[in-house]
């Protein structure tokens, strides 16, 4: 009965997976839906190629300014020092990606006009104006030797904001309309926060001599191991509505990241001790963590612009709620 | 004035206005057009790009966006035994010839017909507004009369609001790098005027007024539909219990949402904002605590 031409074929895998916790709703979209003339119900992001790359960079800020803490304070200041030029040097990547990518860059400091918590974008321009200058200014105060209290107290501050930076971009994305991103909410700062720790393991390997770098090493492994896992499961619970993942140009990243990953874990962790094992090692696993982010976010494009993803969960969702009536609430 | 529609006038005091709205009834739109058109004369919006054709009955814009702010679909539905008074062949010869020329069993059967579903799409001015709440700046605000609306001087092009939506409303103009949608003719508002499209709407598909008022007017008609035979009709965004906590612009629909390019079942993304927190809480303790078991190995 519907008029409208035939939709396009929805993403779809073999798998028909559906999420376990989640009694009585599919996830699964349907194979024939309803739609207008098969148009997008949704935006997708008009965020470019500079937002994942500031998720990697912003991840890798983060996660590496708490590496240095931690170094510093079990007395290890050579790993100290690598992880806080690692995290400076994040923080340095990620403000110019970050105006950029605004319609409006010489606006970006409109982001502090108000403090605003229903916005993780918000919240998230707070805590890189207040890690972002003191990451660099530990790592400059280590760096050239000066101000070694100030330096100290910098380090503090960016190393207890560090997990926050590595974590809120998961929230970020959850935050939205996007379904595969919407609907992994519990699992994206997993994602992110694993990519990040894996990221600033790898990055301070680089950075370190191999005999004080042991912490880094297993913070690289372990968090690329965490990163495969959490990606793991993030699409298992998405099920069907996880297929842009399959789909290009998602899917070159994804396997990308996950080929990455595998090698610079098995790498580092193999080979960490020697200078060429660790730094091919550490240099996969930056790479891998790059792409998973980039996976991502073009999985959340491809999953906005196909209204399969958006009626089929809104639809199961509300089969589950009243039952046979497959009709909206109305003022009846 | 309004007594049970939920108001925004926390901060506004006495300069709060009864929250009013869009009623729009799709079962007398008529496909003129008319509120495209006066929503771009009197917004000054921009052309939305090369004049082209889609194919797609008589829609050309396809979706509201930046630049199209009143979009009006069309949709043509084949509706088997509509009986008489449906499309009819005044020549069954040349109805056949043609439908053989074009490779079909037969012409539409005297039985069948067609019905043509038309309904213009707006901002909805939702009570629960996602993009107002994800915007970084404060650029998106809400106004005196509950609808939501962006301060052009303030947005920074950000492009957080374009995928919070549910309904795929704002959009960025690429060349201006702001972000750009209905804003319920705030400034004829203001002045006491309606706004443009509900003005100029011939048949009354478009409603403007309080929004109680106008939620009183939408039970009525669609009970008066039902009780006429019309039991495709059903009201959409109208309930306050919904996943937008009800729209400021509600419909009355002969067909399910998504057959008109809307969300059957639309969630403000905010509502999980709390639960979204939480797993980053974990993850960054999780990250914390993965620190510890690195540094517990030892130096080497």
């Amino acid at each position: 009965m519907s008029g409208a031409p035939e939709p396009p074929t929805p993403g779809r895998s073999g798998k028909g997976q559906r999420v376990a916790d989640r009694p009585g709703v599919s996830m699964v979209p349907p194979a024939e839906f309803r739609s207008y003339y098969g148009r997008p119900i949704l935006k997708a992001p008009i965020w470019t190629d500079e937002v994942p790359a500031y998720y990697f960079a912003g991840g890798l800020a983060g996660a590496s300014a708490s590496l240095a803490l931690g170094a510093r304070l079990t007395g290890n200041h050579r790993l100290a020092s690598g992880a806080l030029t690692a995290s400076a040097a994040g923080i340095l990547a990620s403000l110019p990606l970050l105006v950029d990518d605004l319609g409006r860059p010489e606006r970006f400091y409109h982001m502090l006009r108000v403090f605003k918590p229903t916005s993780p974008m918000n919240l998230g321009s707070w805590l890189l104006t207040a890690a972002g200058p003191a990451a660099v200014g530990a790592a400059l105060a280590d760096r050239l030797g000066i101000l070694p209290r100030l330096g100290r107290a910098a380090e503090v501050v960016a190393g207890v904001l560090g997990p926050g930076l590595a974590t809120y971009t998961g929230v970020l994305v959850a935050d939205t309309a996007v379904p595969v991103w919407h609907e992994a909410g519990d699992q994206l700062p997993v994602v992110f926060a694993a990519g990040a720790a894996a990221s600033a393991g790898a990055a301070a390997t680089l950075l370190t001599p191999a005999a004080d770098a042991g912490p880094a090493r297993r913070l690289a492994v372990g968090g690329a191991l965490a990163d495969l896992a959490a990606v793991e499961v993030m699409r298992r619970r998405l099920g069907d509505l996880g297929t842009p993942y399959e789909r290009p140009p998602a899917r070159r990243f994804a396997n990308l990241a996950r080929g990455f990953m595998t090698a610079g874990a098995l790498a580092v962790g193999l080979g960490g001790r020697r200078r060429t094992g660790a730094a091919a090692g550490a240099a996969l696993i930056l790479v891998g963590a790059a792409c998973q982010r980039f996976a991502v976010h073009k999985a959340g494009i491809i999953s906005a612009a196909d209204p399969a993803y958006v009626v089929g969960p809104q639809r199961a969702r509300l089969a589950a709620r009243d039952g046979s009536r497959h009709q909206p609430a109305t003022g009846a | 004035m309004s007594t049970t529609t939920r108001t925004f006038g926390g901060g506004y005091g006495d300069a709060a206005r009864p929250r009013v709205g869009f009623f729009t009834d799709t079962s007398v739109c008529i496909g003129c057009k008319a509120c495209e058109v006066a929503c771009k004369e009197w917004n000054l919006v921009p052309p939305d790009g090369p004049l082209g054709f889609t194919g797609n009955s008589y829609d050309n814009t396809m979706a509201l966006g930046a630049d199209t702010w009143r979009h009006v679909a069309f949709v043509e539905q084949e509706v088997p035994g509509a009986g008489a008074g449906a499309l009819q062949p005044a020549h069954p010869d040349l109805a056949a010839e043609a439908a053989a020329a074009a490779g079909l069993d037969g012409p539409p059967s005297a039985k069948d017909g067609m019905r043509w579903l038309m309904s213009s799409d707006v901002c909805k001015h939702c009570s629960s507004a996602a993009c107002l709440e994800v915007c970084p700046t404060g650029a998106l605000f809400r106004t005196e009369f509950g609808t939501v609306v962006v301060q052009g001087d303030v947005c920074n092009g950000c492009g957080y609001c374009v995928p919070a939506c549910p309904f795929g409303v704002i959009d960025r103009r690429e060349d201006d790098g702001r972000v750009f949608k209905c804003t319920l003719c705030y400034d004829r508002l203001s002045d006491g005027m309606e706004p443009a499209c509900a003005h100029a709407c011939p048949t009354d598909s478009i409603q403007f007024g309080d929004l109680d008022q106008l939620r009183a007017a939408a039970d009525q008609r669609l009970a008066t539909l039902h009780a006429d035979g019309v039991s495709d009709a059903r009201l959409y965004l109208r309930d306050e219990a919904d996943g937008i906590g009800g729209a400021g612009a509600f419909f009355l629909l002969l067909d399910e949402p998504e057959v008109y390019g809307l969300p059957p079942d639309p969630v403000s993304t905010t509502r999980d904002l709390p639960r979204l927190w939480r797993a980053a809480g974990l993850a960054a303790g999780a990250l914390v605590a993965g620190l510890a078991v690195a540094f517990a190995g030892g130096r080497r």
